[in-house]
């Protein structure tokens, strides 16, 4: 029995450094070593993770045993036996980690303590002066994987269509327990918790105006910084808003029947919740009662894939397209990349626990119930999202609705799979908060 | 990737080349009638037992929970503690040996193999009872009763205590074969039991069940084939309707007395908080499959999560692992699952989603106290029009065969002493 064979993030950083391939120390000139010891210092990262810890994982994809498959010839009965195949083909024998490391260290990756934990993040700033400073915020099953092609068009618009006006200096956070960030030891980080810890980030960065952004867990995040409104925030854009008013949440709740009168809109979006809640949900209960009981996404690497890539059917049939030779929005490179970081940083449980301090440490409410936001809101809906949320539905959740966009694609990783409309979302709804040059 | 595990299959097969399983009939003659009913016993391959505990071995675990408690699922000083002795002490070979002790047989039905332990008592009276499992059990649940139950006279009853034994191991449970369509329902399966009583001669019989066991012996009462006496269960469909649309998030029912309000508290806990096992596996049972099936610690663990992570508080440790590994060596984690996307949305307590109304036949039914919940004997009688018997114990849980056999085969001998 090995008590943690595997590489947790501090012995990523022991053997990386060990092997001279980590910067751990800060190189800056300017930062002394007496700097060092205090607990707000930031501190250089980057990752190699060793070669042992890569042949593991194939070793471990070679030899898994399969369950026969579905009976069904749909994803009715969850992630088709074809599919998961494919990917686990895929993973051990064409999938590249090392691309991505290097894609990962070619950015500005820091680390910095915040309430006692590390929190990793990706701090790269536009060389436009007047840059809007924007901390984004990725969710479960996500990581900073999420965020890597947003950065370039966001901090330098000028070479991708925008002006000097749309720059933006970006702040991309590990949540705590995922990718680098430190695993919490004790319960208590959840949104609320998580989005003070951003604000401390923010203003230990020296940003006193600056807008946050988040879908999934990103978006409970910035929802909650926007209902603590810490100094400098000056407004949130999310793509997976919670908008559902309290009649159709009540009524999600028990299995319906939907309030009347809704519009067709609305009523299409209680639809797709009405699915997700019915159909969806079960790893999300499971997480949020018993995740210590998930040993098994931490010991196999299929399983755990498996796991991943069925958050919801529309992005999950979109990950399936990609595994058949039709990608659209995600490519086979981009989920393994992700999955990749969950398996290497045996972050599985620890990142699942966020849903558990959720549930237990904070008042109950349904994941999408309107929180009562006063400060401005962009919104970015898009058509295979959980749900779509309605302009009628976000108009009542956020009184400053600064914007509202629909779009008739793109399913529950917009960053991550349209990066182009993304970045014109984010364009288009901060421009109102920018001081006027 | 080829499939490289074990599949129930695989094992017939290798036994079978080893020598050790006899598959075939003793009459040739009815070997190629469907209605063959093949003798079985059961012998895995050392390989598979070494790479079991090679997998054991190569646990990869996560990081320790965050709370000194059972609250956020199974605790990884237990798991680890449970694991360490599946790979080291633990002796599957004793658990081959009490099946193979037994009778057991294959038939097919429905065109699927059911694999099932057939007990016969020396007593002639004996009243013929089928029983059937849940999950996360299998035929080991109901090993221990095969002796006071065909037995009596051996274990403080009488003759006219005796019980004939039929225990098949659910489709896709066990070393039964494992449905690669969907339809396999309590329904379904009930009329393949009633197939298979008949197919053993039995003319007058009872059904028992607790978990999975209850809707399938429920089914079985409610189709009423020629026959079935009565059923005992152990896991009662008594919620009321206003009852169940309180536990969905309704408003409280009012006029409870005390010992329905405590059901109702127990369950409404049992929902909120231990329930997203079923939940899964009601809709994505292929999903959580490929997590259990590929890894020894995560099948055992998502097996020992029932009764609030501590089943050990009821069970021997060694009793579970036999009904783990049998999982593990069968490769079944997904195929059992599946009978809870069969019924999702059908909770086998509500009196509702289960049709008790329809059940004209008598029923019989056992509260052990740590069940999920303790059945209140109003609901029963308002749940089962013809209740023969109501009895509440002082001991014993969701497993009540496995947990307390004694007991439990006193039940069976009191619940139907009247239908003999």
């Amino acid at each position: 029995m090995t008590d943690s064979s595997s590489p947790t993030r501090c012995s990523v950083l022991a053997t990386s450094a060990a092997a001279g391939a980590m910067t751990l120390l800060a190189s800056a000139p300017g930062v002394a070593s007496e700097a060092a010891t205090e607990q707000d210092t930031i501190r250089p990262f980057s990752v190699r993770f060793p070669d042992s810890a890569l042949v593991e994982k194939r070793r471990r994809i070679n030899a898994t045993i399969w369950p026969e498959r579905e009976q069904v010839t749909d994803a009715s009965q969850g992630v088709q036996l074809d599919t998961i195949q494919k990917l686990a083909d895929y993973w051990a024998t064409k999938h590249d980690w090392r691309k991505v490391e290097a894609r990962i260290n070619a950015l500005p990756n820091f680390i910095t303590e915040i309430d006692g934990l590390d929190i990793h993040f990706i701090h790269v700033r536009s060389k436009h002066e007047n840059a809007l400073p924007m901390i984004v915020t990725h969710g479960w099953p996500g990581s900073i994987i999420e965020q890597m092609k947003i950065i370039e068009p966001l901090t330098n618009p000028t070479a991708h269509g925008g002006s000097a006006a749309d720059a933006f200096h970006l702040v991309i956070p590990s949540l705590p327990g995922y990718g680098f960030s430190g695993k919490p030891t004790k319960s208590g980080w959840n949104p609320v918790s998580i989005a003070k810890a951003w604000a401390t980030l923010m203003q230990r960065l020296g940003y006193t105006r600056y807008v946050a952004q988040g879908g999934d867990w990103g978006n409970a995040i910035s929802e909650v910084m926007a209902l603590q409104q810490p100094p400098g925030l000056l407004g949130i854009h999310t793509n997976m808003a919670a908008a559902v008013p309290p009649d159709v949440s009540k009524a999600l709740a028990v299995g319906g029947p939907p309030p009347a009168g809704l519009s067709a809109e609305e009523k299409h979006a209680w639809d797709q919740l009405d699915d997700f809640y019915k159909n969806g949900l079960g790893y999300a209960l499971e997480m949020n009662n018993r995740p210590q009981t998930l040993y098994g996404i931490a010991d196999s690497p299929v399983g755990l894939a498996a796991w991943m890539i069925d958050h919801d059917i529309r992005s999950y049939e979109m990950i399936a397209r990609a595994f058949d030779g039709k990608p659209e929005g995600l490519t086979r490179d981009d989920v393994l990349d992700n999955i990749t970081l969950y398996w290497l940083t045996n972050t599985a449980i620890s990142s699942a626990r966020l849903y558990w301090d959720t549930r237990h440490n904070l008042p109950p409410g349904g994941f999408f119930d309107v929180r009562g936001i006063t400060i401005p809101v962009a919104v970015s809906a898009f058509a295979e999202e959980i749900y779509q949320a309605p302009k009628s539905w976000a108009e009542k959740a956020y009184p400053k609705l600064i914007h509202y966009n629909s779009f008739s694609k793109g399913t529950h990783f917009a960053a991550w799979e349209q990066p182009e409309l993304f970045v014109g979302e984010m364009r288009a709804s901060f421009r109102s908060l920018r001081k006027p040059v | 990737m080829p499939a490289t595990s074990p599949t129930r299959r695989a094992v017939l097969a290798t036994a079978a080349a080893a020598g050790v399983v006899s598959l075939l009939p003793a009459h040739p003659a009815a070997a190629d009638e469907g209605d063959a009913i093949r003798p079985f016993s059961v012998h895995i391959p050392e390989a598979e037992l070494v790479d079991l505990r090679r997998r054991i071995a190569a646990t990869r675990w996560p990081d320790r929970e965050t709370v000194d408690d059972r609250s956020q699922g199974v605790q990884l000083a237990k798991m680890q503690e449970l694991v360490r002795h599946w790979g080291t002490a633990y002796d599957w070979r004793k658990a081959e040996a009490k099946l193979n002790a037994l009778p057991q047989f294959v038939t097919e039905i429905d065109g699927l193999d059911i694999h099932f332990i057939h007990v016969r008592s020396r007593h002639r009276d004996a009243l013929p009872l089928i029983m059937t499992h849940g999950w996360p059990g299998s035929v080991f649940e109901l090993l221990k009763t095969v002796g006071p139950l065909t037995d009596p006279t051996a274990h403080g009853g009488r003759a006219e205590d005796a019980f004939d034994l039929v225990m098949p191991s659910m489709p896709g449970y066990g070393f039964s074969g494992k449905p690669t369509g969907k339809g396999w329902n309590p329904d379904r399966i009930a009329r393949a039991w009633a197939v298979l009583m008949k197919r053993l001669g039995y003319t007058r019989y009872v059904a028992q069940g607790g978990d999975w066991g209850a809707p399938v012996s429920s089914a079985l009462a409610r189709n009423a084939p020629a026959g079935l006496l009565g059923i005992h269960i152990n896991l009662p469909a008594t919620v009321p309707s206003d009852v169940a649309m309180a536990l969905a998030g309704g408003p409280a029912p009012a006029g409870l007395s005390e010992k329905e309000r405590a059901a109702f508290e127990q369950l409404d806990t049992f929902f909120k908080k231990y329930m997203a096992y079923a939940a899964m596996m009601g809709t994505r049972p292929q999903t959580i499959g490929y997590a259990l099936t590929d890894t020894p610690a995560g099948l055992a663990a998502w097996m020992y999560d029932y009764n609030n992570g501590e089943p050990e508080r009821l069970l021997a440790k060694d009793d579970f692992l036999d009904d783990v590994t049998l999982y593990w060596l069968t490769n079944t984690a997904a195929s059992a699952a599946r009978i809870y996307w069969e019924t999702a949305g059908q909770s086998i307590v509500l009196a509702a989603a289960q049709k008790t109304a329809d059940i004209a036949l008598p029923v019989a039914i056992s509260v052990f106290p740590e069940e999920v919940y303790r059945a209140p004997e109003t609901w029963a009688r308002r749940a089962y029009r013809n209740l023969i018997y109501f009895n509440e114990v002082d001991r014993g849980g969701h497993f009540a065969a496995w947990e307390q056999p004694e007991l439990f085969s006193a039940e069976l001998r009191a619940a139907f002493r009247s239908l003999r």
